[in-house]
């Protein structure tokens, strides 16, 4: 089970997050999750959002570069080690990390995974029994 | 179709004929009526009588840009004010304002050589015409309108701005031909697609794109676009406007109008005479005008001409698309670099919105040069490995191109300023000390 994720691409310029969460904010989008990677000129915003398809609707109605990709949300416990055994089992089966971001909130902590091969990182998370997150879990 | 079979098709020696004794005629009409040339032609020696012919037109001295500034704003005029029936001027964006003034024959002439041109794109009585230059000071709206009128078509004047509406009207009114600038064209491509308009909707056929250079890609993205042949339309307010020369249904080279206006290619560093073939500066004598006619104008627009018969009858010389402007070219790290190359790059790749910026900035001493694009929202991923390769890909095109390497910035869509007249494509922020 994968989960939608919001991706924006931004200029380097002050304040265009802002106008991202603004836009989100004034159409009744809430954010659980986000991480922002950075090159040199460009960025690009990933979110996790109460409602994608919304999302990008408005977004691209404000002239943002979006799109919406498949991740993977995994639900753990937040405590020491317990990311280790999980990882541990991606990379005995050689699944590659695109990239990840995680958020922890009381005894619980959630980590989105882009991996590069989709199926196969399900399959493994399935076979290991892990707490793979759908949507309306969130 | 051909609109004046005795002028585009003429021999060569009929031509030169006709060239010369025009020529002999300015002359003399100058001396007379404009202190300015007598004055010039006097410190070199020259007397009207010393121009038999055509030959003779590289005895006589240039005019340029500067000299139409310093002389605001009726110097130059030859015709008294009460012959002048109308005034165009140039943005002047440094300086006075270019200004030039029309007596009625000239207008005639004006709509006499639009009229070729549409003509030679296949506009007929039977098409609706939508005239997309700005109307106003500038020569495009008005020259192109009664262009359309001489020939007979239907004109709609709908000039610059309100593009949605004017798509509605292009797609209700039936409009089959359009004039504007090739990046205004571009610009409403976008707006029809945006309105979710198909171009099969659309019954254009004919667009006449001028007023700024344009390139083969462009075109090719054009006519895809919206379903349409797009033509060359060139010309200058202190020439004429547009309609000094014109492409016809072979799109290879733009025929000149040189019954009136007499073309020459020069050296733009020595001023000499190039060959025909050789790339330089475009010089024009205006041979039959009234109002303000000039001697040997130099366009500072780089292009060669091409003599001989063309395959559609036409007998009149041809320029090859401009490849830039003496005065555009940006010289950076020592580099000749012309927007229109980088233009060509960029409309070559799928991945990139047809506009772009350039950024010229000078730090410690070193010239560098930035290039501003927008990503097609289609192309944006999510993967940042790919977006830097994108970016790779289009700065390793530039360099082998330009020569030298640019920073290319990739940004968001719609974010570089759309134009609805001449774009401005390049800002240089270097200060020469």
């Amino acid at each position: 089970m994968t989960i939608k994720q919001l991706s924006v691409f931004l200029e380097n310029k002050t304040g265009r997050i802002n106008d991202v969460v603004r836009t989100l904010g004034q159409n009744g989008i809430n954010m659980h999750a986000f991480s922002m990677a950075e090159t040199a000129d460009f960025g690009i915003l990933r979110l996790i959002v109460s409602d994608v398809d919304r999302a990008v609707e408005v977004l691209r109605g404000q002239d943002f570069a979006v799109m919406s990709t498949d991740v993977v949300c995994l639900g753990c416990a937040n405590v020491p080690g317990s990311l280790a055994v999980i990882l541990e089992y991606l990379a005995q089966e050689q699944i590659f990390i695109d990239y990840m971001y995680a958020f922890a909130q009381n005894d619980r902590a959630h980590v989105v995974i882009k991996p590069n091969d989709m199926t196969r990182c399900l399959a493994t998370l399935k076979q290991h029994g892990c707490d793979v997150l759908s949507d309306n879990e969130l | 179709m051909i609109w004046n079979t005795s002028k585009e098709c003429m021999s060569r020696e009929q031509m030169r004929e006709l060239q010369g004794k025009r020529l002999q005629k300015l002359v003399v009409y100058v001396y007379h009526n404009v202190p300015f040339y007598r004055r010039k032609m006097q410190e070199m020696d020259l007397s009207p009588d010393d121009i038999r012919g055509i030959d003779d037109i590289v005895k006589l001295p240039f005019t340029t840009k500067q000299d139409l500034r310093d002389n605001y704003p009726y110097g130059l005029m030859a015709a008294p004010r009460s012959e002048v029936v109308r005034v165009h001027a140039s943005s002047g964006t440094t300086g006075n304002p270019t200004i030039v003034g029309y007596t009625r024959r000239d207008l005639s002439i004006w709509s006499e050589v639009m009229a070729r041109s549409l003509s030679a794109y296949g506009v007929t009585r039977e098409d609706t015409f939508s005239v997309s230059y700005g109307y106003g000071l500038f020569t495009g709206g008005l020259g192109a309108h009664y262009g359309v009128e001489n020939l007979g078509a239907t004109v709609i004047p709908a000039s610059t701005g309100n593009t949605e509406k004017h798509v509605r009207l292009i797609r209700d009114l039936h409009i089959t031909g359009i004039a504007c600038t090739p990046s205004y064209a571009l610009y409403l491509a976008e707006v029809v697609e945006r309105m979710g308009i198909d171009k099969s909707e659309l019954d254009l056929r004919i667009g006449a794109f001028g007023a700024e250079p344009w390139t083969e890609n462009m075109r090719r993205e054009i006519q895809e676009r919206l379903g349409l042949k797009g033509y060359n339309i060139y010309g200058l307010s202190e020439i004429m406007g547009p309609g000094v020369s014109y492409e016809c249904q072979e799109q290879h080279g733009s025929h000149i109008n040189e019954d009136h206006f007499y073309p020459e290619i020069i050296d733009p560093e020595t001023l000499r005479p190039l060959p025909a073939g050789v790339q330089g500066e475009l010089v024009f004598t205006t041979l039959t005008k009234e109002g303000m006619p000039l001697l040997r104008y130099r366009t500072k627009d780089l292009t060669s001409l091409m003599p001989g018969t063309c395959p559609c009858g036409r007998t009149n010389v041809r320029m090859t698309p401009i490849m830039g402007r003496s005065d555009d070219m940006l010289i950076i790290r020592g580099i000749n670099v012309f927007p229109s190359q980088v233009e060509s790059v960029i409309l070559g790749m799928k991945e990139f919105e047809p506009r772009y910026m350039l950024v010229v900035d000078r730090r410690n001493n070193l010239d560098t040069l930035e290039v501003q694009v927008e990503v097609r929202r289609d192309f944006f991923t999510d993967d940042i490995g790919a977006m830097l390769g994108l970016k790779k890909r289009l700065s390793d095109k530039l360099k082998s191109v330009l020569s030298i390497s640019a920073d290319v910035k990739l940004m968001e869509p719609n974010s570089i300023a759309r134009s609805e007249g001449k774009s401005q494509r390049v800002i240089d922020k270097r200060v020469l000390v």
